[in-house]
């Protein structure tokens, strides 16, 4: 079983080879650079370092969203584009499940959050039982405070043992959980507070191995938003 | 890889997702368009990340259905082409990104297209034995281009709009007077049967370029009448409103066309974009031809408004002449005609 994972849902575009349970190679780059431009050489690079045959590559995984919009569709075009040559299904995983994945086995609850503007954030809540990833809460975006007023509702249960902040809107998080979290916490290091497609991979792994992928033509983004037209209109009452 | 060259196009600059296959600059194997228009048809205009979303959807499976009406598998095409630019960015996003990795997956050589030049090169497709050096009008939504092709990957614009394009004039008009998007074909239909005569829209003049265009002078004073006359509560005549409007679109597209193919002595006029699908510029453009000794070229409506086929097309020529654009092509929403990227 051999993957190539890809997340650019945020600023961080990043690429792995997975095969087996093992990283082949990963590459990310956390710097302020189009994905167009560097996505497709990244993958080149590291398909090339490790002497891939691309026809060997059993699916492709991709970070789905939420995230940028432009930032996704770059990845899941990218994802389509190489499934479609190469004949192969796509392994779509929720982009904050792939950042959970970073903090494998860690106690507690793990949150990992995306900066959505607006002092929102993109936001899922998840914790290992064992070595199965579990999600306690779906990702959606959720207003800073209202993440803070759902965590201290957690406390004594299921936040007992703290809980683990990463991702870019860790920033946006940070005051409101200063102000008022009563639980335990703490913000992940710079090794794990990003996207990293080997945890998108990992997790993709799991996936694949029950069955859980789709066409590349059926693969779309998961935005969680509606375009802005789409919300004017309804909030004019047109739909 | 049957002697032929085939080339496998995409182009999703604005709001159609599209595919092609192209043989040898001119044969089309397929020509797959999905548009996307109904769906903005109620925003009144194409709402930007709404097509890219779109885009995302239908990209798929629409080169697989280009491929397969070609009877062809990826293996089997030389080249894989794509839009790069002008268009809205999101938009063209999908694409590159789409087409660079079917290309690198591959194992094909990618051939980034400028979008305006696509629109030249769909007059290959019925006229091969069009060549360089010749005149260009590119009229659609978002360009009002006059160019020289020098040659068959290089051009020289003379002229083009100050303000805005002139089907983009044709929509807001169309929408001002309640005939709706999109505006081209609406106001087209309705001129049928119209005086073009009948009302008196004065010409806007240009300052620089002598072959420069600028429509929003006439589109105020579209917009100005309709006002007067609702005020006045007076009904208005849609067809010699709409044919009148066009007429003065068309005189001034027209007149530049001919002088400019007369003081560059030009002898080939090539029609293209959206607009060149508008029955009176089509009319009015080869009479004029006629009238001048010129030989008019106009490519099919089909090849006229957005389609892969014209990248395919124009592709076929930057492949030929050596073409060959990086995994890190990016999108770039304002490339100017002529222009290539780094």
């Amino acid at each position: 079983m051999k993957l190539l994972a890809i997340d650019s849902s945020g600023l961080v575009a990043s690429v792995a080879i997975l095969e087996n349970e093992n990283l082949l190679a990963e590459y990310t780059v956390n710097f302020k650079k189009t994905h167009s431009e560097t996505l497709l050489p990244m993958i080149d690079e590291i398909a090339k370092m490790t002497e891939q045959d691309l026809k060997t590559l059993d699916a492709v995984a991709i970070a789905a969203g939420p995230g940028s919009f432009t930032g996704l569709r770059i990845g899941s075009a990218t994802a389509k584009g190489l499934a479609l040559a190469l004949k192969v299904p796509i392994v779509e995983v929720p982009t904050l499940a792939g950042l959970a994945m970073n903090l494998f086995k860690a106690k507690g609850l793990i949150c990992p959050v995306m900066d959505a503007r607006r002092q929102q954030v993109y936001s899922g809540i998840y914790r290992f039982e064992g070595d199965k990833l579990v999600t306690v809460r779906n990702q959606e975006p959720v207003a800073a405070a209202d993440l803070i007023a759902e965590l201290n509702e957690m406390e004594g249960g299921l936040a007992s043992e703290g809980v683990i902040f990463l991702g870019d809107g860790s920033k946006v998080v940070k005051p409101f959980a200063e102000k008022d979290l009563k639980v335990p916490y703490t913000f992940a290091p710079a090794n794990t507070n990003r996207q990293r497609a080997a945890s998108v991979g990992a997790l993709a792994e799991v996936y694949f191995a029950e069955g859980r992928y789709v066409t590349a033509a059926e693969h779309a983004p998961i935005y969680l938003r509606k375009s802005q037209a789409e919300q004017e209109r309804e909030r004019k009452g047109l739909v | 890889m049957n002697g032929h060259t085939d080339i496998l196009a995409i182009e999703t600059s604005c709001d159609e997702t599209a595919a092609a296959v192209v043989r040898d600059g001119h044969e089309v194997l397929s020509n797959i368009i999905f548009s996307q228009i109904d769906m903005h048809t109620i925003y009144g205009g194409v709402v930007p990340e709404l097509a890219s979303r779109a885009h995302i959807e239908k990209i798929n499976p629409v080169i697989e259905e280009a491929l397969r009406t070609a009877g062809m598998t990826l293996q089997d095409v030389d080249a894989v082409a794509v839009t790069y630019g002008p268009g809205l960015v999101g938009a063209l996003l999908v694409g590159v990104a789409e087409a660079k990795a079917v290309a690198f997956a591959a194992g094909k050589p990618l051939i980034g297209v400028n979008h305006i030049e696509g629109h030249i090169s769909a007059n290959y497709i019925e006229h091969p034995e069009l060549k360089p050096p010749y005149l260009g009008l590119v009229v659609s939504g978002g360009h009002t281009h006059l160019v020289i092709a020098e040659d068959w990957n290089k051009f020289r614009i003379l002229g083009r709009t100050v303000d805005d394009a002139a089907g983009e004039a044709f929509d807001k008009v169309a929408r001002a007077v309640g005939l709706g998007y999109p505006g081209g074909p609406k106001m087209d239909k309705a001129a049928k049967g119209g005086d073009p005569n009948a009302i008196h829209f004065t010409k806007a003049k240009v300052n620089g370029s002598e072959y420069d265009f600028s429509f929003s002078g006439l589109k105020s004073a579209c917009l100005n009448y309709i006002n007067t006359e609702r005020m006045a509560g007076r009904e208005i005549n849609i067809p010699d409103f709409a044919a009148s409007f066009e007429n003065s679109v068309v005189g001034v597209l027209v007149e530049h066309t001919i002088r400019a193919a007369k003081e560059h002595g030009m002898k080939d006029i090539a029609l293209a974009g959206g607009v060149a699908a508008n029955s009176e510029l089509r009319r009015q453009l080869a009479e004029a031809c006629e009238a001048n000794g010129f030989h008019f070229y106009v490519p099919s409506p089909i090849f006229c408004t957005d389609n892969a086929a014209m990248i395919g097309a124009a592709a076929y020529h930057e492949f030929k002449c050596g073409t060959r654009s990086g995994w890190n092509l990016n999108a770039v929403p304002d490339l100017k005609l002529g222009e290539r990227a780094s």
